[in-house]
């Protein structure tokens, strides 16, 4: 009974596939010493910058790609991607010199640039392939001593707080993707939050993939100073395209004394289409430090799109009671692959770490969730609860889940949870029973089961978040 | 591959040709053929991850030790009160059957033995079985095994036949020189038969012991088997067991794995329900101090429909022990309606002691009920200060605590016999600690 409906619910297709003619500056594919000395030189990066790039490169060219994940990769040809992609039209004023072209996929998007300025406050720092566009409220934040840039602005204006920051948290050897997105990272965003100050209003970013055969190599940067708080949030579409095109991008967060963080990312890339052709490959590296006393980093994230997404948004729990938060949703749907989860590594007296990740697999995807967390011997009392559920919406798919627990202190309490299940026919029989068509049931039971999660998400994203999910899951929309 | 230390292993297997009965040979020659490739497990390898063998491996053993001239094995009577077993020994790495199982006669058709001997007297039935389940193992270790091992334990049930009182195995690690031991079981039950083992393992002497054993056991359709195995040697031991087990339809198997006392411990429990409504429970309990190092790492394939699995392990650990647990349950794609619930729980006592889990479920059927629950804590404080209000002592109430935690293991032993006679090997190990001699003391 319930089959059919769910087959209908998990077939629908990707919403948002559609590509810009915006002209694009793309440096000849390949990767080398030249090309990460030219990638610099087009940025006119100063001399310590590109001793980073090319020690990156240098430790990039003796690693191997990691293998260890529950992923099928088909190889990648590191030399066939171009890494590099910049919008020609740069440095502009208002919006009336942004290419037309640009707006339209903005709006397409629905991200109206100068009605969301307007009307909901947000800041945005829209990210078309590489390089930064466009940036607004910069003037607004700049009075409270917020510096919300692109990462090159960053290194330009501000380079001895980039220098202080920059890899502190992934160093460039950290891991494979890493070690690339170091040599090659193109631009991202920079945010500072200075001491004392409460950022006003929720910090985005719209990032978009455009340019064929572009890896997009983010790198994002956030240090929360004493008592500063700061919501971030980050979200992205891609179009269709039928190759595949790698992401590896760099998230770093500092929080000193006091500080909290919440950074939210909505991720809806292309995912390919129903033959598991194309799609986005996402290996990004996510990390943040909470470093000081008493901070808070949290993590949520909502995971819809991409062919193969790799990544273990993850938290050092450095200063003494600090606390750290991963809230999921992965939803995979056709011949997707996902192996994501945390990492909590607990090294300071009084930390606590709280993990809730939610599994929807469907189609012939693979599901997996993959979470660490350590208590080192010095961290007394180190407190966590860990929570992964996985739904089955088809028989033909898998769930996995991969916790590690490594404890070496006997103060700790650590307590992990999982169950898998699928959608029974006991849940489905009560909706219809008062009168909810099995379709809505489904969507009703998946929305609630993903709603604990869903809920931690600022407003601006948690209707965004659930459109997605219906989208993935839901026929009727899209 | 680091080869230095495999080197000198596949020089000794090519040097030490002993004539085998043929049914071994072929298995051995592809064991030596994965060996080769696949070397001794480094704690780079996923599956080895929370069991570092480079110290044990670096000592110089002895292999060739079946020329047991004096037989100790009369002061292991291991006798608990309340049970009559058949007993038998493997001592070092060869077979011996006590005077009384040697008269013993049993329903038509059953044979106990050595497995030297029944592949002489038995070779197409053991032919029919030798190896089948190991041979697929991508396991350094059990490749090892395959080389050296030439003798263990042999048994096999015919069909309907229930063996009354439980067997035991005895196995003992004796000598004053450095040993490696390698053994091979295989255990045969046939449709609706019924058999209970208890394992045992021991030590005497003041050599460095690596055991390596591997046990196959074949339950058929309807069988049912219970395996008990308690483990109580030297902290000088490097113990690596595997046990596999393939289960046919409506089988139900009954595992319970007891860490007492030892050194290094590395449990590899693999069980596969390869029959609808299979039914597999398996239970662990490791009481960890000073530098124990215990590893269970188990492994439940449903891969058909209908089948149930239950698995708990509890691990105390106080000192600088170490305690591992991985948990692999694999749920294949047409195995609708499994059952399969799993929960590791562990309690650490000093600031010293490390546990590490990894539950890792595999699923890739929609109707199934799966979950796994892990935890590491300590005592708990309200339990304690309870006890503590009503005039128990500290030790005793603490003592209380941890015994009442183990006792979620042990209630599933199903020889009562057994039962009482573990809880108070448990409690007396829990009193006493590691530095006194053995607790099994109390079975001599």
């Amino acid at each position: 009974m319930s089959e059919d409906i769910l087959e209908q619910v998990t077939q629908s297709e990707y919403k948002y596939g559609f590509t810009t003619d915006v002209e694009t500056e793309i440096v000849p594919p390949g990767l080398s010493e030249d090309i990460v000395r030219l990638i610099s030189q087009k940025k006119n990066e100063p001399e310590w910058l590109l001793e980073f790039r090319l020690k990156a490169y240098r430790h990039w060219a003796k690693m191997k790609m990691p293998n260890w994940a529950y992923l099928k990769i088909p190889e990648i040809d590191y030399q066939s991607i171009s890494y590099y992609a910049a919008p020609k039209k740069k440095n502009l004023n208002s919006l009336d010199e942004v290419d037309p072209e640009l707006l339209k996929t903005f709006d397409k998007l629905g991200i109206p640039l100068e009605e969301q300025k307007i009307l909901s406050g947000v800041a945005v720092d829209a990210v078309m392939d590489s390089v930064s566009v466009k940036t607004t409220f910069k003037k607004e934040l700049a009075e409270r001593g917020i510096i919300f840039c692109s990462f090159s602005e960053a290194v330009q204006e501000y380079p001895d707080l980039v220098k202080q920051y920059m890899a502190s948290v992934v160093p460039y050897d950290d891991n494979f993707f890493a070690a690339l997105n170091s040599a090659v990272f193109s631009d991202g965003s920079f945010v500072y939050i200075p001491k004392g100050v409460r950022c006003p209003m929720e910090l985005s970013t719209y990032f978009r993939i455009n340019a064929i055969n572009t890896g997009q190599f983010e790198r994002t940067l956030i240090v929360a100073d004493d008592d500063s708080y700061v919501s971030y949030l980050e979200g992205c579409t891609a179009p269709m395209r039928d190759e595949n095109q790698l992401h590896a991008a760099i998230v770093e967060i500092v929080a000193m004394n006091n500080a909290e963080v919440k950074y939210s990312t909505v991720q809806n890339w292309y995912p390919g289409d129903k033959k598991g052709r194309g799609g986005i490959y996402n290996f990004v590296t996510k990390r943040g430090i909470c470093k000081g006393k008493n901070s808070r980093i949290s993590w949520t994230q909502v995971e819809t799109g991409s062919a193969i997404t790799w990544k273990y948004p993850s938290c050092i729990l450095k200063g003494d009671n600090s606390s750290a938060e991963f809230y999921s949703v992965a939803v995979t749907n056709n011949h997707q692959q996902a192996d994501t989860g945390t990492k909590m590594i607990h090294l300071g007296k009084n930390t606590s770490s709280h993990i809730l990740s939610k599994g929807i697999s469907a189609g012939l995807s693979q599901n997996s969730y993959r979470g660490l967390v350590y208590v080192g011997k010095e961290a007394e009392n180190a407190r966590n609860f860990s929570q992964c559920d996985s739904m089955l919406l088809s028989d033909r798919c898998g769930a996995h889940t991969f916790p590690y627990m490594e404890v070496n202190n006997d103060s700790a309490v650590v307590e992990h949870e999982a169950t898998t299940s699928k959608i029974s026919e006991d849940q489905i029989f009560y909706c219809n029973q008062r009168g909810i068509p099995t379709e809505e049931a489904v969507g009703l039971i998946v929305n609630g089961y993903a709603k604990e999660v869903l809920n931690k998400l600022p407003m601006e994203f948690a209707v965004e978040a659930q459109k997605l999910l219906q989208i993935t899951l839901e026929g009727s929309v899209g | 591959m680091d080869n230095s230390k495999e080197a000198q292993y596949i020089d000794l297997y090519r040097n030490v040709r002993e004539v085998q009965s043929s049914v071994f040979e072929a298995y051995r020659k592809a064991s030596f053929e994965r060996f080769k490739r696949l070397g001794f497990p480094d704690d780079k390898s996923e599956q080895y991850k929370y069991t570092n063998l480079t110290e044990a491996l670096s000592v110089d053993y002895g292999l060739d030790n079946h020329n047991q001239k004096e037989l100790i094995y009369e002061a292991f009577t291991c006798a608990i009160p309340g049970i009559r077993s058949h007993l038998y020994f493997v001592v070092n790495d060869t077979f011996y059957a006590s005077d009384e199982a040697k008269n013993q006669v049993f329903p038509q058709g059953v044979v106990i033995g050595s497995l030297k001997e029944a592949s002489r007297l038995y070779s197409d039935l053991v032919a029919k079985y030798f190896g089948k389940l190991s041979e697929k193992e991508e396991d350094g270790l059990i490749a090892f095994n395959g080389m050296f091992a030439h003798d263990g334990f042999f048994m096999y049930v015919p069909e309907n036949v229930t063996i009354d009182r439980p067997i035991q195995l005895v196995n003992i690690s004796e000598g004053n020189t450095n040993q490696l031991l390698n053994s091979h079981n295989l255990i045969i039950l046939e449709r609706g038969a019924k058999v209970q083992l208890l394992v045992c393992d021991h030590t005497e002497g003041n050599a460095r012991f690596f055991v390596n054993r591997l046990t196959e056991v074949h339950v058929a359709e309807e069988a049912t088997y219970e395996h008990y195995k308690i483990e109580n040697t030297s902290s000088d031991t490097t113990h690596i067991s595997s046990l596999l087990i393939d289960q046919k339809e409506s089988s139900k198997t009954l595992t319970t794995i007891l860490t007492l006392n030892n050194g290094l411990t590395r449990n590899n429990i693999s069980l596969m329900l390869n029959g609808e409504y299979a039914e597999g429970l398996l239970y662990g309990m490791a009481v960890g101090d000073l530098d124990q190092k215990v590893d269970n790492h188990t492994s439940i394939l449903h891969n058909k429909p209908n089948c149930h699995s239950t698995e708990l392990f509890k691990y105390i650990l106080g000192g600088e022990s170490q305690g591992g647990f991985t948990g692999r349950i694999y749920v294949a794609e047409d195995a609708q309606k499994t059952e399969a619930y799993q929960n590791s729980k562990n309690i650490l006592l000093s600031t010293t002691a490390r546990m590490r889990t990894k539950p890792q479920l595999e699923i890739y059927a929609d109707d199934v009920r799966c979950s796994h629950g892990a935890t590491i804590g300590q005592l708990d404080e309200t339990a304690m200060f309870y006890l503590r209000s009503r005039g128990i002592s500290e030790d005793e109430a603490r003592l209380l605590l941890m015994y009442a935690f183990a006792a979620d293991v042990i209630e599933n032993i199903r020889i009562e016999a057994l039962k009482d006679r573990i809880k108070l090997m448990l409690e007396h190990r829990l009193r006493s600690g590691v530095s006194q001699a053995a607790s099994c003391i109390l079975c001599r």
